[in-house]
């Protein structure tokens, strides 16, 4: 079985709960006790309506201030597959949750009061599934029984919001459903009071969504996390190679060359946990051995021999900058890409994005929390990375502090 | 993904997921401990960490906190456990803790030792300077639990502050710890209940007895089932009758409740999960004891 990672984004307002209070419960993903707690909770705060959101919003100074802070994850699963929703916040002064909880997602789900239209946080939600290359995005238009179900105020704002993505460059696909989740119409299944929208429900269109579609064609990229080295009479002689292949497709009796020391050899074996494979997919973890003894530690990369890759030191990111510290010129990190670690130096700022024009912004002294731009960085050793355009699952990286060892930054690799 | 995904109920991503972590928990911390508590998901833990470091052993030891009043079946099954897995064991009891007066028994009817066992794995951690502590934490299991990250740094005195938690981008690990501090670390975060027992009965696990439906003298306390047992604190009205039960949750013999089943294969037990209205959690006694008891107490240091 497969699993689709989706994120949502928006607040209580637009009713973002209740939509996946609706898709748990459609699904039969809800038991009996955990809805009597909710149920009981509501009742206890004075509402006259079961708050959804309450299942979501699982911390104290949640519940306490109404707001989603943090990233919660929702399973839930059908006959086709499992699904893990990232629900993330909607606040502006969270974007870092909400770019963490989306980071892992392949679709995403954007919410939309069909009262109010496209607003500020409808742009930086766009903004965001585009940076963080999100194959597929569902702008649910909500509320349509509050609008009678009109189709020209839906149209009105799927014409903008489809006008903003060309605007910001979005090169995924953008489905556009109205829905009333309140009442669940367009989420599982199609809604008689709206005959006009005769594309699938909600539901419907995440089961049929591929996953994990492109991942194989893209190059091949293996980093390595850890030596597995048995000392055993048995096995005495065995090195393997422990990682992910995060991208590409690696076959028994491959050439490979490891990064950096340009070497070559031979894959003799490929194990996942204890049994030997003849290929490997993307997003496995793995074991190789190799035929030659070639010196390979930790963060060091295989790729096919010939293939193209490429070694940088000195190129332009998009980042996000995401610790209360504003972020300086000249200021030295722990950069991570993959799990390999090298020291890195801001050297210059090109822009920052205002998210309510979407538009770029010069003249940039610092980034402050939760600004996302373009800046410059120099390493202090090569790193292997790809464009994150062209290869996502090897274009990104990590900026950690070197005295509060805190992830304060998350970048994506633009040019060289 | 490969055939063996195809072929799988278990979506075997994340098992690949898990495997990733505790790679990355081996390559970034000096000292890691697994927490085994004798649970279906600790075992899973177990399992995972054999196939991570093949043909290797586990590079890791296991903690268990005994609190004195556990099932005897499941003290049983995890030494044997760690000797047909050659892990080493460490155990680290809560009695001790009393003994030295560091924490004080609850009374009445209610008394349990689960607030207790936090104190007692806080100084195992310190004494055994453990840096990484993987659990089997699921994030499906609780609404605290559900907004917690695969690497959770706690303070000097164990603390898990919610509002303060790094971002985690993509599958970029940030293991990087103060003197003092350490990290608890959940590989299977992403897992369901169901995904646990499509995934045991996959890989052909071994469980404790107690998850199978069997007799067992039981008493009836606020609608649910308690096992009946000398740790167990009962009212003159509360008398023991058998029945036909298992357990969904192995915790203490205080705080799980017994569930009225006659699941006697994996297979059952899966029916049985999927046509539940109560949460596995539902039968945690300690869990009730209020809205936030979960984030208050992994806010002190728990699991």
């Amino acid at each position: 079985m497969d699993v689709l990672r989706i994120a949502t984004a928006g607040s209580v307002d637009d009713g973002k709960s209740t939509l996946i209070g609706r898709l748990l419960y459609d699904t039969k993903s809800i038991t009996k006790d955990k809805l009597e707690a909710v149920e009981a909770s509501s009742k206890r705060k004075g509402l006259n309506f079961t708050d959804l959101s309450l299942l979501t919003d699982g911390l104290i100074a949640e519940r306490e201030q109404g707001i989603t802070i943090d990233v919660a994850h929702i399973y839930f699963s059908t006959d086709t597959r499992k699904y893990i929703i990232a629900d993330t916040p909607g606040h502006v002064e969270y974007t870092r949750n909400m770019i963490t909880g989306a980071s892992n997602a392949e679709a995403s789900i954007v919410l939309i009061d069909a009262r109010k239209g496209v607003s500020e946080q409808t742009r930086r939600h766009l903004f965001i599934s585009s940076l963080l290359k999100i194959d597929t995005v569902f702008v649910c238009v909500n509320k349509m029984d509050l609008v009678d179900f009109s189709e020209v105020t839906f149209t009105a704002i799927k014409d903008e919001v489809a006008a903003l993505a060309t605007k910001i460059g979005f090169s995924g696909k953008l489905h556009f459903i109205p829905i009333a989740a309140k009442d669940g119409d367009n989420v599982v299944q199609l809604s008689p009071r709206m005959p006009w929208y005769t594309d699938k429900a909600l539901l419907e269109h995440l089961e049929s969504l591929p996953v994990h579609q492109n991942d194989e064609a893209l190059p091949t990229r293996f980093q390595v996390q850890y030596v597995i080295r048995p000392h055993s009479n048995e096995y005495h002689d065995f090195r393997g190679y422990a990682g992910k292949l995060v991208s590409g497709f690696m076959k028994e009796g491959q050439k490979v060359t490891a990064l950096p020391s340009l070497r070559e050899a031979t894959i003799q074996a490929i194990y996942t946990g204890n049994k030997k494979v003849s290929a490997a997919h993307a997003g496995e973890s793995l074991a190789i051995e190799l035929s030659e003894d070639i010196d390979v530690s930790r963060g060091n990369m295989l790729v096919p021999t010939g293939a193209a890759y490429q070694q940088l030191s000195t190129f332009t990111a998009k980042l996000t900058w995401m610790d209360e510290q504003p972020l300086t010129i000249g200021k030295t990190f722990l950069l991570q890409h993959g799990v390999n670690r090298v020291k890195a130096k801001l050297t210059s700022f090109s822009h920052v994005i205002d998210m309510n024009t979407v538009e770029e912004k010069g003249n940039v002294k610092e980034f402050r929390l939760n600004d996302i731009g373009e800046v410059s960085i120099k390493t202090a050793k090569p790193i292997f990375a790809d464009i994150y355009k062209t290869n996502p699952r090897n274009g990104a990286f990590i900026l950690i502090d070197e005295f509060s060892n805190h992830t304060v930054a998350v970048g994506f690799i633009e040019s060289i | 993904m490969s055939e063996q995904n195809k072929a799988s109920i278990f979506p075997r991503e994340l098992e690949h997921e898990a495997i990733y972590i505790m790679r990355e928990v081996a390559a970034q911390f000096e000292k890691p401990v697994l927490l085994f508590s004798g649970g279906k998901d600790s075992i899973t833990l177990v399992h995972l960490a054999r196939k991570a470091f093949y043909p290797a052993k586990v590079p890791f030891p296991m903690l268990h906190i005994d609190t004195g009043h556990n099932f005897p079946e499941t003290i049983e099954f995890r030494d044997r456990l760690a000797k047909e897995s050659g892990i080493q064991l460490i155990v680290r009891y809560v009695q001790d803790s009393i003994n030295e007066g560091k924490v004080k028994e609850e009374t009445g009817k209610y008394a349990s030792r689960n607030m207790l066992q936090t104190v007692t794995l806080l100084d195992a951690i310190e004494e055994l300077k453990f840096d990484a502590c993987m659990g089997g934490a699921r994030r499906d299991e609780e609404k605290a639990r559900a907004k917690e990250r695969i690497f959770s740094v706690r303070d000097d005195f164990g603390q898990w502050d919610a509002k303060k938690q790094r971002p985690e981008l993509f599958d970029m690990l940030n293991g990087k710890i103060n003197v003092g501090e350490n990290v608890r670390v959940f590989p299977i975060s992403n897992w369901t209940e169901l995904d646990v027992w499509n995934y045991i009965k996959e890989e052909n696990l071994a469980i404790p007895s107690i998850y199978y439906s069997h007799q067992r003298q039981i008493i009836e306390r606020d609608g649910l089932y308690w096992p009946s047992s000398d740790f167990l604190n009962t009212s003159e009205d509360e008398v023991p009758f058998e029945a036909t039960v298992r357990f969904r949750t192995v915790g203490d013999m205080t705080c799980t409740a017994a569930v009225l089943s006659e699941a006697v294969s994996i297979d059952k037990i899966i029916e049985e999960i999927k046509e539940a209205t109560i949460s596995e959690r539902g039968a945690r006694i300690d869990d009730k004891r209020s809205e936030a008891a979960m984030e208050k107490r992994k806010q002190v240091g728990y699991f």
